[in-house]
């Protein structure tokens, strides 16, 4: 390289700059973090506060003492464990909906010649452009005349029908894999059913778990759905019930801190468990998109 | 191909080649049957229905009746509320959208440099993001509580006195964008990973060629990046019209009850009025018409935007 021929002194000089200009972006960064967990810690550091120590003026990061009781407290002021259980029902089953048929129908789309096949899929493409307003109204008309508002039917069913996003993820995951493989198990007398859950599946595993932890997300933190389709309090999901004990206990902050802490746990220790699904997956999806 | 002069000779063989196609474009249905009914009945029928009522008195009780364009007229003569949701959402997107784009490609470029302890660093500042739902919102009316939250605490210790957020009807809408900006990370780490496919060779080449940082950064980097910048764009504004939760939640703030846009309408974004017309007025063909009006409007400025970005999005393949 050119920067060998140049004298030494040069040399270190710039190196020495680049270790400058290292640490600036260290210290940046830093900053910035503190900033963006601020409000994360002052959430948590709230939970502990009594009612008197949030009402003074000189707010502090660190509770002065750590009411643990808070949080046996806020759970008790609403039926919370209800409220968990429900939201973790309908999850579960979006979950399992959305992976099944998104990855069935996206075999569908990437491994199968029929006619119409491109010409469907660019239907499939298109529906991602409408806006969700133009369609919840008159799906909340249907569903009320099949009698489902007040169940858990409108949140769940819809997601065994599978979606534009992930079945058009999935079927760029399942076009890498190729087609020898498939040919290969036809020959030995495979049929299409068998190649998709015992062959395909396990090799989209990766793509698979990215489906399944962006749709719990949703699931867990859905908020539109259960406000449209739940009217019964004994059903109301976590983000329903949130809404409706903060009107109980509108200045009770640290109450609504805890269960708000609560709330978010699960998605905050899935977050650090598949931490590299969540940072591979957006970028995955940005390949895609892009 | 090899096939071929098997089945020239031997009748059966093209027989049963031929049931096997049809046999593969059965399967080929079945496996996409989930989605078409999915489409037809969660997509195709409403959307026509919807299109329909938009034109009709409809109230899912009493009779429809089919009342032309009425709906529509009221919305741009006689509806106030319309056009002040309408105004508040233009704002929330004229604002958010380049704010985002900013926050999210600044943050990008500063985690795609060289530093240690940079896993840690993505990972911190793509946790906002997951976190969503009604107990971030919480957070933030206590972030944002004029007298005791953490920014207006913060900027005291510079001397200045924060502004009363929710409680102020020009500053809730601000507050909603300041809100919406601490989730920045999932467009960061969709620039970062665009950043990442920038070839090292083009940098090379700039660099022996004198260029410095910041002119890598306009020449090379920015237009390599534009295909993202351009979808995230796309993707901000459709969002953006959609904005609706963040509406609905922090109307209560102020003390204000949920999705009545408190204080003095200044959240009332237009889905937060359709839903109101909808389900709180029942006057579900006004919404549908609202609806489709949005759709419209929504599908001219992706058109517009697909228009102007001939003019600025550079594709490595050429035209797409």
């Amino acid at each position: 390289m050119a920067v060998n021929k140049v004298p030494g002194r040069y040399y270190v000089g710039r190196k020495m700059r680049s270790r400058i200009y290292k640490t600036i972006i260290f210290v940046v960064l830093i900053v910035l973090s503190v900033t963006i967990l601020a409000p994360a810690w002052w959430m948590v550091a709230t939970s502990f506060k009594s009612m008197k120590e949030i009402m003074t003026t000189s707010n502090t990061f660190w509770p002065k003492h750590f009411h643990w009781h808070n949080y046996v407290a806020a759970w008790e002021a609403a039926p919370f464990t209800r409220y968990t259980l429900n939201t973790a029902f309908i999850t579960l089953f979006v979950v399992l909906g959305t992976v099944i048929s998104n990855s069935f129908v996206a075999y569908g789309f990437a491994k199968i010649k029929f006619p119409g096949r491109d010409w469907l899929f660019s239907i499939l493409l298109g529906t991602m452009m409408i806006p969700g307003f133009v369609t919840m109204i008159p799906t909340y008309v249907i569903f009320t005349k099949i009698h489902w508002v007040g169940t858990y039917l409108p949140l769940i069913v819809p997601s065994f029908f599978s979606g534009a996003f992930f079945t058009f993820m999935l079927r760029q995951f399942y076009r890498q894999i190729p087609n020898e493989l498939l040919e290969a198990a036809k020959i030995d007398g495979a049929g299409h059913l068998y190649i998709w859950w015992k062959i395909m599946l396990p090799l989209v595993r990766p793509a698979l778990a990215t489906v399944a932890i962006f749709t719990f997300n949703g699931a867990w933190n859905d908020f539109l759905g259960p406000l449209l389709y739940v009217s019964n309090e004994s059903q109301y999901t976590l983000q329903i019930g949130l809404t409706t004990f903060q009107g109980q206990v509108a200045t009770q902050w640290n109450y609504l801190m805890a269960a708000s802490v609560v709330a978010l746990l699960p998605v905050v220790l899935l977050f650090f468990l598949f931490q590299r699904y969540f940072i591979e997956g957006s970028n995955i999806m940005g390949g895609i998109k892009g | 191909m090899q096939l071929q002069p098997k089945a020239t000779t031997n009748a059966p063989t093209k027989n049963r080649s031929l049931s096997l196609r049809t046999r593969e474009k059965i399967a080929g249905y079945i496996f996409i049957s989930p989605w078409l009914i999915g489409f037809l009945f969660l997509t195709f029928i409403p959307l026509i229905f919807s299109l329909y009522t938009s034109f009709t008195n409809y109230d899912i009780t009493s009779e429809m009746n089919w009342v032309g364009f009425k709906n529509y007229i009221t919305m741009f003569t006689i509806d106030p509320l319309f056009w002040k949701a309408l105004y508040n959402t233009t704002f929330f997107v004229v604002l958010s959208v380049p704010l985002n784009t900013i926050g999210a490609l600044s943050l990008a470029v500063l985690l795609n440099q060289k530093v240690t302890g940079m896993r840690i660093f993505r990972t911190v500042f793509y946790l906002p993001h997951v976190l969503s739902g009604v107990a971030v919102y919480l957070l933030w009316m206590e972030i944002l509580n004029p007298q005791t939250g953490l920014v207006n605490v913060a900027l005291s210790w510079f001397g200045i006195h924060g502004p009363a957020w929710f409680f102020d009807p020009h500053w809730a809408k601000p507050g909603v964008i300041l809100m919406q900006l601490w989730g920045v990370g999932g467009g960061m780490l969709l620039y970062l990973g665009s950043l990442q496919s920038v070839p090292e060779s083009l940098y090379e080449a700039a660099e022996l060629d004198g260029a410095g940082p910041w002119q890598r950064f306009w020449n090379i980097t920015l237009p390599m990046i534009t295909p993202i910048m351009f979808f995230e764009i796309v993707t901000g504004i459709i969002g953006g019209f959609q904005v609706f939760q963040q509406g609905y939640v922090m109307s209560t703030a102020s003390g204000g009850s949920p999705g009545s846009g408190s204080p003095v309408n200044s959240l009332l974004f237009y889905n937060l009025e359709m839903w109101n017309q909808a389900f709180v007025n029942f006057k579900v063909g006004y919404a549908n018409a609202m609806a489709w009006l949005l759709f419209a409007i929504v599908m001219v400025l992706t058109w517009l935007n697909f228009k102007l970005s001939k003019r600025w999005v550079h594709y490595e393949g050429g035209d797409q």
